[in-house]
């Protein structure tokens, strides 16, 4: 037998028992579980603030921690810092390079970050000395664009790529400190844990893998998804794994088990998820969709209790403010809106 | 681990050692009860209900969104 042969015979073995540990835990599934459980009310939100301004399509939105401050990037080559109390611009950075498919808020509220097309993370000082926003760092490395970004800290952040790593930098040094190698497609998205000590990736090779940032090890890998994973996002105590697929279904998956606890589909939704984020407590998860829409599900039942509809083009971005008190959705139609 | 990493130079050899080298650290994994699982899952989604504006609503006049009618806003 080749080595190439016995290697894949080997992984598949493993594989196998891994499928059996998993079967072994299942005593029950979560649809039993909340067999008891009412059905959320119907959740109607409407539309309160629309952020007008972008020229054209809509990539990314990232809210800051603890404000009302949110950062989006358009292909019109420009991110915009909104008030989204007053939907004022508090900044708007002209960027190197229009093709931008990603933008991140940092927790400290000092910088914001975006990437694209230009394979590079460029990181921008909000508050430099003379008031003028200056880029502070461009992390180039990748061989493939910038699906996503997200920042630990002022001084670390971490990248996804079509070139199928995500990589852990040093911002100062403008330096790569861990490269996480695994995935077999284009990484496409990216969700660091509440503690900061893990992150979670999503790729087109349908897989959603759990990564210890210090370590540098990949602890975990969740399949399922018949297609590519577009969105991912933690459950908000950090135990459970969101994620939403061109397969049009999003699926949860427990961190403890190891496996898929249920999936958010409806044979009505045919089209892809391009976005995704749960609400403050984790009973509504909200997802936009292909199809212009925004759906709403109820995490525990896994039933749809709500729909955003207000945007003329696909919903490409979601986020929920850290307060849970607001979420803003973006669209190819170039706005932003803020729903509660 | 500096420098470029370039999945393309990885030889179909070394993308199958590195697949068989994940999976002997996932089958190690110690994997909780389904049930208890889900009931930690219900558990963390009750705990936080209450305060989730989202699910229960607000008060328009206790909303931060509400519309600005008119007049100037100081901040």
């Amino acid at each position: 037998m080749g080595e190439m042969e016995a290697l894949r015979k080997e992984a598949d073995n493993l594989k196998d028992q891994i499928t059996e540990a998993r079967k072994v835990v299942q005593d029950t599934t979560l649809q039993e579980a909340v067999a008891g459980t009412a059905l959320v009310g119907r959740v109607q939100l409407k539309t309160r603030k629309t952020l007008r301004g972008h020229l054209a399509k809509i990539y990314a939105m990232h809210w800051g921690t603890d404000t009302k401050f949110c950062v989006s990037a358009s292909q019109d080559g420009k991110l915009i810092v909104w008030d989204t109390l007053t939907t004022n611009k508090v900044n708007a950075i002209p960027l190197k390079s229009s093709w931008v498919m990603t933008c991140a808020y940092a927790p400290s509220g000092n910088m914001v970050a975006c990437g694209g097309l230009d394979n590079m993370c460029s990181i921008y000082n909000l508050k430099g000395k003379d008031g003028n926003v200056k880029v502070m760092r461009e992390l180039a490395a990748h061989t493939g664009y910038l699906s996503c970004c997200r920042f630990l800290s002022d001084s670390e952040i971490i990248t996804s790529s079509g070139d199928c790593t995500c990589v852990l930098w040093d911002i100062e040094t403008g330096t790569e400190k861990t490269i996480f190698a695994g995935h077999l497609g284009d990484c496409m998205s990216l969700a660091v844990s509440p503690d900061f000590k893990m992150f979670i990736s999503g790729a087109c090779d349908f897989t959603a893998k759990l990564w210890d940032i210090r370590e540098a090890t990949c602890r975990q890998t969740f399949s399922g998804h018949e297609s590519d994973i577009n969105a991912i996002g933690f459950f908000p105590n950090g135990n459970a794994v969101i994620t939403g697929s061109d397969d049009a279904t999003c699926k949860l998956y427990d961190l403890r088990a190891d496996q898929e606890l249920v999936t958010y589909q409806d044979s009505g939704i045919m089209c892809g998820v391009t976005s995704l984020a749960p609400s403050l407590s984790g009973r509504l998860l909200l997802a936009g969709y292909d199809d212009f829409n925004v759906n709403i599900w109820d995490m525990l039942k896994a039933e749809r209790v709500g729909v955003l509809a207000g945007h003329d083009n696909r919903v490409s971005c979601i986020g929920v403010s850290s307060d849970g008190m607001a979420c803003c959705t973006g669209s190819w139609d170039s706005f932003l809106k803020i729903w509660n | 681990m500096p420098g470029v990493i370039n999945m393309d130079e990885l030889t179909d050899l070394d993308k199958a050692k590195m697949e068989r080298d994940q999976k002997k650290i996932e089958v190690k994994l110690e994997r909780w009860m389904m049930s208890k699982c889900c009931t930690e899952f219900m558990e963390a989604v009750q705990a936080g209900v209450e305060e989730d504006t989202l699910v229960k609503g607000i008060a328009e006049d206790k909303n931060p969104f509400k519309e600005l009618k008119g007049g100037c806003v100081v901040c």
